[in-house]
């Protein structure tokens, strides 16, 4: 029943985007993000697309499957559309009763439609390329400056790849725990919502106790093979920059560059870029 | 009556590029008052075929018929439908939430719409059939042993009274004496309340001992489906299923090799026992 998410998961396949180290991909997409609110203009939102439709190529993941997750934002990406077409102020273009559809608005939850949808696009591209692993790996690395503040940043990415690597232990677990209690005549597709709620008291607490159970074991095991934290302690695969690494900094930053030269000479671009 | 399983296939995650065909062109019957030993090896698709027969999971081919009717039909009453075929899961202690053992017994029959006095009564029946007497109805179900928590859980099946109880592996995890207890108690269920039992395992000493028919799956695909004596006559083929037949049919069989003339057909260890002595003479008699 929870096959259909998408978002988050990774993709399996070769590509030159997934033998990029994953320290480049995390922060070229932070990056990209920053620079998606850059950009003001038609020309920069071009822009921002053509690097991700590249990047979307250059990954080998098939565009519907990208798309697909894009599903379960709709909604959001509908509603802030809708609050910003009628809450902007400016000049009027359409009215009914106290709402007022304006141009400002207009234009304005176009851009912001965009933003957002290449937002969700680009990080969930990261996720499709980047194993959980490599990008608890990468967020230890890039964090690591903030051992001098005494921040645990070994524990934390230690906290976070455990728990990425029990999401689809703990989904499996539900299905099954909620198949036993349908074997003894649970009902768990009941409208009623207070029913549904009490519905989930049979699911939830043989999935709270298991999940205890088996951070127990996990605690042991770690225990019986000497784990004591990050002081001193060595990777299988250390993350190392090779040369293509230093090329896709470049590219990132000179998009970043691109899209803050855009921004700064927008109002001199013709007609329709300069919107 | 009882189940019939009209040639049904199952694939898992259709159409991506991890379709697993987990059950291919399977038919059977499941009669009254039977005890059947389902035996197959890890992945052989036993488990997805039991959770066929009470409409867990829908065939992506075939039919399955209880009492004669369809039980993906328009209308069918599928939550009923669980109640007469009850399954145990593997690990069933695993589903116990309540905070006493009769609660969660209860389970089940509240579902059904019983009256309370009624679930009660079924609880604190099936508790007791299954050898868990007054003390432990008012116990956490997570205060109990690893065998009792397993006697509970199966109690919360029968509760509901079916009339195929379907136990998936019910001795895994569990010590020798915890596995011939939980065994002794199925058989002696059997007897009692003369249900249809389905017991699936790999083990098939486990069964031997008790069923009066083994199906054994492979692939995916119902290779045998007799007799045990009939079934382990085919113990080489057994063996090439990752499978392999009650070890006193390899003594017998090896006996009988070397030259004696013992009955090869003999499934547990006293009537081995007996065959054995019989062959000797008169000098080993006496001796037993």
């Amino acid at each position: 029943m929870f096959e259909n998410i998408t978002i988050g998961q990774y993709y399996q396949t070769r590509s030159p985007l997934h033998s990029l180290d994953p320290r480049v991909k995390l922060t070229g997409t932070l990056l990209y993000i920053i620079s998606l609110f850059i950009v003001n203009c038609a020309a920069g939102y071009l822009l921002a697309a053509l690097f991700l439709v590249c990047m979307i190529r250059l990954s080998h993941v098939p565009f519907r499957y990208i798309v697909r997750g894009m599903r379960a934002i709709l909604f959001l990406l509908a509603i802030t559309m809708l609050f910003n077409m009628f809450l902007t102020p400016g000049q009027v273009l359409w009215q009914a009763g106290p709402l007022h559809l304006t141009r400002e608005g207009l234009t304005f939850a176009v851009k912001m439609a965009f933003r957002l949808t290449f937002l969700i696009l680009g990080s969930s591209l990261m996720t499709l390329t980047t194993t959980p692993t490599q990008l608890t790996d990468a967020m230890e690395s890039l964090m690591r400056p903030l051992k001098v503040l005494h921040v645990p940043v070994h524990e934390i990415a230690m906290m976070m790849s455990i728990a990425l690597r029990f999401i689809p232990i703990l989904m499996e677990e539900a299905d099954k725990i909620m198949k036993a209690q349908m074997a003894r005549c649970a009902e768990f597709d009941s409208k009623h919502l207070m029913k549904k709620i009490k519905s989930m008291v049979p699911l939830l607490v043989p999935l709270f106790v298991s999940a205890f159970r088996r951070a127990n074991d996990l605690a042991m095991a770690m225990e019986a093979r000497c784990y004591r934290g990050g002081e001193g302690r060595t990777r299988m695969n250390p993350l190392i920059y090779r040369t293509r690494d230093w090329i896709a900094y470049g590219v990132v930053f000179g998009f970043m560059a691109a899209a803050i030269a855009l921004r700064v000479f927008s109002a001199s671009l013709p007609f329709p870029l300069n919107l | 009556m009882g189940l019939k399983i009209e040639d049904i296939s199952f694939t898992y995650e259709t159409g991506t590029a991890m379709q697993v065909r987990a059950l291919n062109h399977i038919s059977c019957e499941i009669p009254d008052d039977r005890f059947i030993g389902l035996i197959g090896h890890t992945g052989s698709g036993k488990s997805t075929l039991v959770q066929m027969l009470n409409g867990l999971l829908k065939p992506t081919q075939g039919r399955i018929l209880f009492n004669g009717e369809d039980i993906h039909g328009d209308g069918y009453d599928r939550k009923n439908l669980r109640a007469k075929v009850g399954l145990v899961f593997q690990y069933p202690e695993h589903q116990l939430f309540e905070a006493d053992v009769l609660s969660d017994v209860m389970f089940g029959p509240r579902n059904l719409g019983l009256s309370e006095e009624e679930c009660r009564k079924r609880a604190s029946e099936s508790l007791f059939m299954v050898g868990m007497g007054e003390r432990f109805f008012k116990k956490s179900p997570f205060d109990l042993s690893g065998g009792e928590k397993r006697r509970a859980a199966i109690a919360g099946v029968l509760a509901m009274h079916p009339q195929i109880l379907i136990l998936d592996e019910p001795t895994a995890g569990l010590d020798p004496r915890g596995r011939d207890e939980i065994l002794g108690l199925i058989s002696e269920m059997k007897k009692k309340l003369r249900m249809t039992i389905v017991l699936v395992s790999h083990s098939m000493d486990d069964v031997a001992r008790y069923v009066d028919q083994i199906m054994v799956m492979n692939n995916g695909k119902l290779v045998y489906n007799d007799v045990p004596s009939e079934v382990f006559r085919h113990h080489k083929e057994l063996e090439t299923m990752g499978l392999s037949a009650p070890q006193v049919i390899y003594i017998m069989e090896y006996l009988k090799e070397r030259g004696l003339p013992v009955n090869t057909e003999v499934l547990d260890i006293q009537s081995a026992a007996d065959s054995i002595m019989a062959c000797m003479g008169p000098a080993g008699r006496g001796r037993s």
